[in-house]
């Protein structure tokens, strides 16, 4: 996903449709895979793997983040270190307890 | 005296980007922490509580499948008018941005019957530890009792219950399933009305793009793709967050 001239930016398109088709069967599998109704920590991890593709996809092709300049990625590398943290916490909280919550 | 904003199209020359992309992308990041925080709290609530409803039992999954496929097809409608900008091509630019608009009113309509039945069906519990679904009937606080049409049990989705009297002295709580209703039904309000307003907020933004600020096209067009890909970022981004959304609330 180089440049922006013209040629480039048919090629994108292309790619977009691409995408967009993966979006949909991606969409339909995930909601397949939880009529299934799977134990909790397995329809989490599967749900959330589809939901990372999905995402990718949609970040990378859509957003270009595949052909961004390096001063996104440090502004990203940053968000994603913060964003874990805060799906930390959760954790941090939850497995400092024991019995269950009143 | 005037001052002329540098960097707006053209890279800046420490960033290597333009300071619009910069911007949005700055912004992108604080809304990633926005929504991190719900999300965190909603994995603090699940993980903590001792009874969490599965999302497929309470809510209604065949509406969220369509509105996720309409948000997918409104983020490709989205970049194509971009690159329309860029391929020079007015009438295309506006076709996609058109239909983008459509797409997300589209969502925030199939949205509008998610939600309404949630606020006329009722869940009454009774001092007794029981509880039932149904419907309100009659409330009138003049009166010591509510009129209370249950729901059709599963096993015979066609026998239909008739309105019932329930004493007043015997109901513990009664509501409908908003927000009100339990955690579930807090944090699945709290974070789908989030994000419906972001939604609205890339309505606006895009309908201004698409009417008025579209003269732009001809005047400078390299600085409306800018704006256009600025727009296409948050509108991405806002379906990057259903993308996540969907399978947490309402799969699970």
């Amino acid at each position: 996903m180089g440049g922006h001239g013209a040629e480039d930016i048919a090629k994108h398109v292309r790619v977009y449709v691409t995408v967009f088709a993966a979006l949909l069967v991606l969409t339909i599998v995930t909601v397949g895979v939880a009529q299934f109704h799977l134990p909790i920590r397995t329809a989490v991890a599967l749900a959330m793997l589809i939901a990372l593709i999905k995402g990718s996809l949609v970040a990378c092709y859509f957003m270009h983040l595949i052909s961004e300049k390096s001063i996104i990625y440090w502004v990203l590398t940053l968000t994603v270190l913060f964003f874990v943290f805060l799906m930390l916490l959760p954790v941090l909280d939850v497995g400092g307890s024991t019995g269950s919550p009143l | 005296m005037s001052a002329e904003i540098k960097y707006i199209t053209e890279p800046h020359p420490i960033t290597g980007v333009s300071n619009a992309k910069l911007g949005i992308w700055l912004f992108l990041a604080s809304e990633v922490m926005l929504f991190g925080a719900l999300f965190s709290t909603y994995i603090l609530l699940r993980v903590g509580s001792n009874h969490w409803p599965h999302g497929w039992e309470e809510l209604n999954v065949p509406l969220a499948t369509i509105n996720t496929v309409v948000l997918i097809a409104s983020s490709v409608t989205m970049v194509m008018a971009w690159a329309s900008v860029k391929l020079n091509q007015f009438g295309k630019f506006r076709m996609y941005l058109g239909l983008t608009v459509l797409l997300a009113l589209t969502f925030l309509v199939i949205k509008f019957f998610e939600y309404r039945p949630k606020f006329d069906h009722h869940q009454v519990w009774l001092h007794d530890g029981t509880s039932m679904r149904g419907h309100l009937t009659e409330d009138d606080d003049e009166q010591d009792y509510i009129l209370f049409t249950r729901d059709a049990d599963k096993e015979h989705p066609d026998v239909h219950h008739e309105a019932e009297k329930i004493e007043r002295e015997r109901i513990f709580r009664h509501s409908s399933f908003g927000p009100g209703h339990s955690n579930f039904f807090g944090t699945y309000f709290t974070m789908t009305g989030l994000h419906g307003l972001h939604i609205i907020g890339g309505v606006i933004v895009n309908t201004w793009l698409l009417f008025p600020g579209a003269v732009m096209f001809r005047t400078n067009r390299e600085r409306f793709a800018g704006r256009i890909e600025c727009a296409g970022l948050y509108w991405h981004f806002v379906d990057l967050v259903w993308i996540f959304l969907f399978p947490s609330l309402y799969l699970l």
